[in-house]
């Protein structure tokens, strides 16, 4: 396959950016789009230039660090992560745009790559449970019902990979917060900090400068991990319950 | 946001009742205008009940505005950059709230000064004679015009309205997707049919 690619470059987090323009050719419908990148990569180094900076980490879709707004949809047309869309997605000839997630919370650190500590604070700000840790306790020694562990389950898939933010017009994070918080407020363990974690993770978020929810569904849609839409509700009423709680 | 677009829903629930008693004649429109005025009484003194309803009217509208722009300006300054790939995003009724909201409450500016002040009204505007004045109304094209088009931005603003304060509340949840859909968007076809109908009665010359 022979592809035109349009890259968002930028030297770093103070310099101003722009598209350029590569060419990029012998890719196999097999690849995926980040051994694309790396072919692209390999061309530009022997060209002596700078190689495009892009996150990945375990390239099995699961850890969360790739990224990539690919046509204008966070990880490309398939509802997966960048790792693991493959070229066979596209056609030969095509030319594909490829810019970073684009929110003020997420600043551009270089190229494709930009900085999603907020993620990070908004976890410390209460995504942990506080039990005493040492070695696996016995999976029975505390029940859970069934339904209550499949939500958990659910919501704990989230890779915090930002491509709910990326997604979103208004660069919100109400679909990354909602997941740790659902995660661990339906679970026996997570329930002594249930009203603190979700006012002081819901703070955070507020505080890191990500946008309101409109509720228009974007991060739903572009979660590689589906989390779905209705998460956001359920963080809503936990919010309320507690705000009545820690009030009352 | 979710709390005053649900309370002006409830009223427009109200209004529109009340606008499609224009179907049964003068008579009963004018004495239903007329009982607006004396809703309440005798407990309560003539228009005070009217006066209360405008006042919560007014106080809901100025919040839903000033959330709506506080939201707006934290949601644009979160977006900074945009993409340069642009493509559509998310449904109609979703993408035009703003631009909705803002045709709606231009709407009700002229609205309030065409049918309540009569400032506005097209003919001889007559307190106390609400079934001539919407008929001098609806006998304008841009009366037809403006009326028509807002009701139809109504339509679209309660359509992704009244499901995102479903959500905002936390009432939302999987199971009841579908319900908070299916009342979203039978709110909006009722209310927008509702107030539709009247100025396509007059021009189809139903009700004169």
């Amino acid at each position: 396959m022979r592809l035109n690619l349009r890259v968002w470059r930028q030297k770093n987090g103070g310099s101003e950016g722009a598209m350029a323009t590569y060419a990029v050719d012998g890719i196999s419908p097999d690849m995926s789009f980040l051994e694309m990148l790396d072919t692209l990569n390999e061309d530009l180094i022997l060209r002596g230039e700078d190689p495009v900076a892009f996150d990945h980490d375990c390239r099995e879709g699961i850890c969360g660090a790739c990224s990539l707004v690919i046509n204008g949809d966070a990880h490309g047309p398939e509802r997966t992560t960048t790792c693991q869309l493959h070229m066979r997605s596209f056609r030969d000839g095509d030319t594909i745009d490829v810019e970073p997630w684009r929110a003020s919370a997420f600043p551009v650190v270089k190229d494709l790559v930009v900085d999603r500590s907020a993620f990070d604070r908004v976890i410390q700000a209460g995504g942990y449970i506080t039990a005493t840790t040492g070695s696996a306790p016995e999976a029975h020694a505390t029940p859970v019902p069934k339904a209550d562990a499949d939500s958990a389950f659910e919501h704990a898939e989230c890779i915090g990979c930002g491509a709910c933010v990326a997604a979103c017009p208004n660069g919100s994070a109400m679909l990354f917060t909602s997941a740790k918080i659902n995660h661990l407020n339906v679970l026996p363990q997570g329930s002594p900090e249930r009203e603190t974690r979700v006012l002081d993770m819901v703070a955070q978020m507020d505080a890191e400068g990500f946008g309101g929810c409109t509720l228009t569904g974007e991060c739903a849609t572009a979660c590689p991990k589906g989390i779905p839409l209705p998460s956001i509700a359920a963080m809503n009423r936990e919010w309320l319950r507690a705000r009545r709680k820690v009030k009352g | 946001m979710a709390v005053s677009g649900l309370i002006m829903l409830g009223y427009l629930v109200a209004h529109v009742a009340g606008n499609l008693k224009v179907f049964f004649g003068p008579e009963e429109f004018n004495a239903y205008g007329h009982w607006l005025r004396v809703m309440g009484a005798p407990v309560l003194h003539h228009h005070w009940a009217l006066w209360i309803v405008r006042i919560v009217l007014l106080a809901v509208v100025v919040a839903h505005a000033v959330s709506a722009y506080q939201l707006s300006r934290r949601d644009l300054k979160a977006r900074p950059t945009a993409y340069v790939h642009r493509r559509k995003r998310a449904s109609y009724a979703t993408r035009t709230m703003r631009w909705g909201g803002i045709i709606l409450g231009l709407f009700i500016v002229w609205h309030l000064l065409d049918l309540t002040t009569g400032t506005l009204h097209p003919g001889g505007f007559e307190e106390g004679k609400p079934y001539q004045n919407v008929v001098d109304t609806f006998s304008t094209w841009y009366g037809n015009v403006v009326y028509i088009v807002a009701m139809l931005a109504l339509g679209l603003h309660v359509r992704h309205g009244f499901w995102s304060a479903a959500q905002t509340l936390g009432v939302g949840n999987a199971r009841r997707e579908r319900l908070l859909k299916l009342l979203a968007n039978t709110l909006a076809l009722v209310l927008t049919a509702g107030f539709v109908s009247v100025p396509v009665a007059v021009m189809t010359g139903v009700v004169s």
